[in-house]
């Protein structure tokens, strides 16, 4: 068989997987317009299926994800903004659906938590150079000549 | 200078409380709380399971307390609970109003024609549009009304005969006590 074949038979094959791979998409919603499509892809990822519970509802098969995203695709070929659709999700079933969080006062530590650990871990480090320094400023005397070469 | 033993201790308290918070929530894990608690109940108007000239409306439902439990004859967990159910509804304490989520008519009057029909009133969301309304993500869930409209109380999952015991019958009997 020659290269040429190989080749041939190879990209046939290729042709066919991604053919697939769009039937076999969990959402196959065209949305009219490539903006709303984009804005539609954007909040079906970061809005957290509620059944499943770690994946987004763009990549879940439950039926509840299927409903939620009819919902945001409604609302948005109604005209909504981004915002109201993470209201209208978040009135329903509560801080749980953002898998971005809101930065709100009972979700403050989960923004601020990891820059306090980093304040805190940069004083311990600081003190610790700092104390080796003084180790190092206290002890310059000369080594003693023990007479090896 | 503080005690350079105190520093390892005090971190170990703290990392004990926070694992001991995870342990006391544990049960709770998959759970989402919802929003809904001391919120007015979302309005809905459907139509009857039953009886196709009539429709179930929370504005009718205003007034009077009631237990909202979400259904489907195609749930495993609803058939579960549904002696618990027959049971309330026998108690006669608080009447329960059927959401019959996302399914086939037919197939939900012949389970309840099997297994009895514990509610006053059942609404047909064969869409499951009020549903999601209601925050509802896996059936059966289970919600306490108040006289004036409001959730006081969401079962997730099988309504128990502990769960009636000590978060339903207390609301009810509490607001019945105040009110006397």
């Amino acid at each position: 068989m020659s290269h040429a074949r190989i080749l041939r038979g190879c990209l046939i094959a290729l042709a066919g997987f991604l053919a697939c791979a769009r039937a076999y998409a969990i959402d196959p919603t065209q949305m009219p317009t490539p903006e709303l499509q984009a804005r539609y892809q954007g909040l079906t990822h970061e809005l957290r299926c509620v059944q499943c519970q770690d994946e987004a509802i763009s990549d879940s098969p439950a039926g509840i994800a299927s409903d939620l995203r009819g919902e945001v695709r409604d609302m948005l070929l109604a005209g909504k903004s981004d915002q109201d659709v993470r209201n209208f999700m978040l009135a329903r079933y509560g801080d749980f659906v953002l898998f971005r969080p809101r930065f709100v006062l009972k979700n403050a530590w989960l923004w601020l938590a990891p820059w306090a650990l980093l304040v805190v871990g940069g004083l311990v480090a600081w003190r610790v150079v700092r104390k080796r320094a003084e180790l190092v400023a206290a002890d310059n005397e000369p080594l003693p000549d023990d007479g090896s070469p | 200078m503080i005690n350079r033993f105190l520093i390892p201790v005090v971190v170990f308290a703290l990392l004990a409380v926070v694992l001991a918070i995870g342990i006391v929530h544990s049960p709770d894990k998959g759970i989402i709380p919802s929003p809904l608690i001391g919120k007015p109940a979302p309005p809905f108007s459907l139509p009857s399971l039953t009886d196709a000239t009539r429709t179930v409306s929370s504005g009718a439902l205003r007034g009077r307390w009631y237990l909202l439990n979400v259904w489907g004859s195609w749930c495993g967990t609803c058939r579960e609970e549904h002696g618990m159910l027959l049971q309330v509804r026998q108690s006669g304490l608080v009447p329960l109003i059927g959401l019959d989520w996302k399914d086939d008519d037919a197939q939900a009057l012949g389970y309840l024609q099997q297994g009895g029909n514990p509610y006053q009133e059942i609404a047909a969301d064969r869409t499951g549009r009020v549903a999601i309304d209601w925050g509802v993500y896996a059936a059966p869930e289970s919600f306490l009304v108040n006289p004036e409209g409001i959730v006081v109380y969401k079962c997730m999952g099988e309504l128990t005969p502990e769960i009636w015991q000590k978060e339903i019958l207390p609301r009810l009997t509490k607001a019945q006590a105040s009110t006397s």
